[in-house]
């Protein structure tokens, strides 16, 4: 009761603006990274008609200023340089603005301290800080759009030196913004995975060891710790490149005795672990879920959360696999293939205890379920297309073409986002307080897995026939033409796959109003963020809990439900010592 | 829509593409089972009204036996691309009889520079052609491969070989094509707007043939009949 009073004494733009409460801001970083998410669906589908479509006037060309189309009577026509910024923008968007802040922003604020039991971050006023330095950071990069040169078109992975001399690409201000959003973002998220680390050692509830931890909260400990060391690797690349760009240094031009090779590796030394960013929490709300939709504890448990730590560490040695054919020393080239090909063990770990896991269940196959198992079917695919890359010689063929497309949207796309579909739809209910539509959301499931694949499977066999990425017009080259219908048929399916997520919008807006009223505990789940109203009040929790069992009791035999709160006192109290209620503290 | 290499035309070529569909098998029969298994499980073990799941937390044997087998095969796999990976990539692996020459990237043109009847680069009787290479069939091409101003990636398809260019780095190259033809050359490195342009062909000849090409640019490097080479001066 007391939290409740307490809570309606802060001001409005306290409360949902300048917000300090986890729940709020995990809110806020959900919609501006579900906006950011349309703008780079909508970057790929001008990419994609460029693709489909080669030197054909787009649709509403006309509305876009002649820097980016070329204006004829018949309508405008994409130019190079802007090609160049949509690819660029579009992997920078989705992968900083969209996957990253859905995965970390999001669920590490809603999850992490209603998981362990807390009432709220470590430290609630960096937490707000944060996501106030994110999103001015995503409107700053969108802003590069509009300067004189257009956005950064030296791709997401911004190699130097075109990166870092104008001259190269005719970008001077696009670039510099670039570098500065990031930098900026990446303050962003040190503040936030401080927060995240701090909170999840110090404020866990009484009883909850770190083997009780649910395995998304493990998940984003670990991807916490990826962060702190990781960012601080990319703040410096990217100030180092911002002076080569701005105040004359030459740490990546070869005309001042600087390396382009020294971008790549500070670049991907970064780049790995964020790929494992990328995908680790992912991995544990896939966990949560399978477990609740299997009514069955998570199989092998201990071996999912040391797969987690492995990958993370093996994730600071491998970066050299993206530089096979970068003219890095071909002896590295195979230190790094054997540590590649080592990583991919721990995610086969969790492929194995995935299946394990719905393995004599009794399967719910609700909407977060679909997508759960969505993202097991298709991070298998992207997992084992991995490994074509990571085998050096076949690396040499298959490197900078539509394969290595293929593969990372197999594990971002088919992975993290099946995954963030299946949290949002999961967790939906404890944010707002009522569930989206199940029939919409199952047939919003079927037609993105049916159209994904449409998409991405067939850029494997481009790849194969050495379609190389990134080019503007690939008939260009006379062996490419014959593989025009193939890009055209990618592009009108990418144009249906952009267009089904209406369905998902309608869905989550309509919800939020005319949605079932969730109650506690909706899904029937064990965590600690199940014990609470939904929404929770500010603070969370009336008393501090008390955590008798691990996250995954589902189909216990001690009792006669299939699920068993983490709270829930058993029966007998035998064997478990029971720490005395505390009073929430202020 | 096919999963299929295309024909290669060097001796790379059948290293590369064994290993490719070794990898192609072992990961398909991996993708298969696992699916099929995800797929039965979903069907077999659905909802049914008053069932409860079957408890377990998992199984230590298990996860012995699927850390070891996967952990052998990625090994195995690593073991078995090592070697040409060396060939393909290590200078010490290049034949001692290759021709050489030099590849100069530049936004957005290939200027090959073969080293003529001397075998020495930098003198009298190069030969040098603008986004067309032209080299003897089963002979060893020796590249030395640079960059005037950003990253390039020169890239020859056919022959299985792709290597970045960078500026400020002499990288070698070598292949050794096995069979007659104009083969495409393209850029797989982002290099700016006329990226997609970037492209040439390789020319491989039949000896005989080679050498009637040299002749006819030593002889008069105005009368050249390939409209596509010109002069790099």
């Amino acid at each position: 009761m007391d939290a409740h009073a307490h809570a309606h004494h802060i001001p409005w733009i306290r409360r949902y603006i300048f917000s300090s409460d986890h729940k709020i801001i995990g809110a806020q970083f959900l919609f501006m990274s579900l906006f950011f998410l349309v703008v780079g669906g909508l970057l790929a589908t001008m990419i994609r008609w460029q693709l489909g479509f080669p030197g054909q006037p787009m649709p509403g060309g006309m509305l876009l200023p002649d820097e980016m189309m070329a204006p004829t009577p018949n309508g405008a026509i994409m130019l190079p340089e802007f090609y160049n910024s949509l690819v660029t923008m579009h992997g920078t968007i989705m992968i900083f603005f969209a996957i990253m802040p859905l995965l970390v922003g999001v669920f590490g604020n809603l999850l992490i301290p209603l998981q362990i039991g807390a009432d709220d971050m470590a430290f609630p006023r960096l937490n707000m800080a944060s996501f106030w330095m994110a999103f001015p950071a995503g409107l700053l990069m969108l802003a590069s759009f509009a300067v004189e040169g257009g956005a950064a078109g030296a791709g997401w992975t911004s190699y130097a030196p075109l990166s870092a001399d104008g001259q190269y690409t005719g970008v001077y201000l696009g670039q510099q913004l670039w570098l500065i959003s990031l930098t900026i973002l990446g303050f962003a998220s040190l503040a936030g995975a401080v927060n995240y680390v701090t909170t999840i050692i110090n404020m866990r509830a009484p009883g909850m060891t770190w083997f009780r931890l649910p395995l998304a909260t493990w998940a984003l400990f670990i991807t916490a710790i990826l962060i702190l060391l990781a960012i601080p690797i990319l703040a410096g690349a990217l100030i180092m490149l911002l002076f080569d760009q701005t105040i004359g240094t030459g740490f990546f031009l070869p005309a001042s005795d600087g390396e382009p090779l020294l971008w790549q590796h500070l670049f991907w030394f970064f780049g790995h672990p964020e790929v494992y960013i990328l995908i680790l929490p992912a991995m544990g709300i896939t966990s949560d879920v399978l477990a609740n939709g299997s009514r069955k504890p998570v199989f092998g448990y201990h071996a999912m959360v040391l797969a987690i730590i492995s990958i993370a560490f093996l994730s600071w040695i491998v970066w050299g696999h993206h530089m096979f054919q970068s003219g890095m020393n071909p002896t590295l080239g195979t230190t790094f293939m054997i540590t590649t090909m080592v990583i991919a063990v721990p995610s086969a770990i969790k492929v194995f205890n995935w299946l394990g896991t719905i393995y004599k269940g009794n399967l719910h196959l609700h909407t977060p379920m679909l997508h759960a198992l969505g993202f097991v079917s298709m991070f298998i695919i992207g997992g084992l297309s991995g490994v074509f890359m990571a085998s050096t010689p076949v690396d040499i063929y298959i490197h900078d073409t539509y394969f290595i497309v293929a593969h990372i949207h197999y594990v971002l796309f088919g992975g993290s986002l099946f995954a963030i579909f299946a949290g949002i739809t999961f967790w939906y209910p404890k944010m707002f307080g009522r569930l989206m539509n199940e029939t919409w959301g199952k047939i919003h499931f079927a037609l993105t897995i049916i159209l994904y694949n449409l998409v991405f499977w067939p850029m494997h066999t481009l790849g194969i026939q050495g379609h190389i990425r990134r080019i503007y017009d690939p008939n260009q080259y006379e062996f490419l033409q014959p593989l025009q219908p193939v890009n055209t048929f990618i592009s009108v399916c990418v144009f249906m796959l952009v267009a089904v997520q209406v369905i998902y919008a309608v869905n989550f807006i309509v919800s939020l109003k005319k949605g079932k009223k969730a109650g506690n505990n909706p899904w029937k789940a064990n965590s600690l963020e199940w014990t609470v109203p939904s929404p929770p009040p500010h603070g969370n929790f009336e008393q501090v809990p008390i955590v008798y069992r691990g996250p995954y009791e589902y189909s216990a035999p001690e009792v006669e439900e299939d699920y068993w709160l983490q709270d829930t006192p058993p029966a007998s109290g035998a064997g478990v010592p029971t720490p005395e209620p505390q009073p929430v503290g202020d | 829509m096919s999963w299929l290499l295309p024909e290669s035309f060097s001796t790379f070529g059948p290293d590369v593409d064994f290993l490719y569909y070794v990898i192609l098998w072992v990961t398909g029969v991996i993708f298969v089972v696992t699916e099929v298994l995800l797929v039965y499980f979903v069907i077999r073990y659905r909802r049914r009204e008053g069932q409860k799941a079957t408890y377990i937390h998992g199984s230590t044997k298990a996860e012995i036996i699927w850390t070891t087998l996967p952990f052998i095969a990625v090994l195995v796999l690593a073991f078995m691309s090592r070697g040409s990976w060396n060939t393909m990539k290590n200078p010490a692996s290049v034949p001692a009889d290759a021709l050489d020459y030099i590849v100069t990237a530049k936004q957005f043109e290939w200027n090959v520079t073969y080293s003529g009847a001397d075998g020495v680069t930098g003198t009298a009787d190069d030969i040098s052609t603008l986004n067309a290479m032209h080299v003897p069939v089963d002979r060893a091409v020796n590249i030395t491969l640079r960059s005037e101003d950003v990253l390039h990636s020169l890239f020859l398809p056919d022959m299985r070989v792709k290597q970045d260019a960078v500026p400020g780095m002499d990288i070698t190259v070598w292949f050794q094509a096995t069979a007659a033809g104009a083969y495409p050359i393209g850029c797989a490195e982002l290099c700016g707007i006329a990226h997609t342009t970037m492209g040439g062909t390789l020319n491989v000849y039949e000896p005989a043939d080679f050498e009637a090409w040299v002749a006819s640019r030593s002889a008069d490097a105005d009368d050249a009949d390939d409209a596509e080479d010109q002069e790099d001066q």
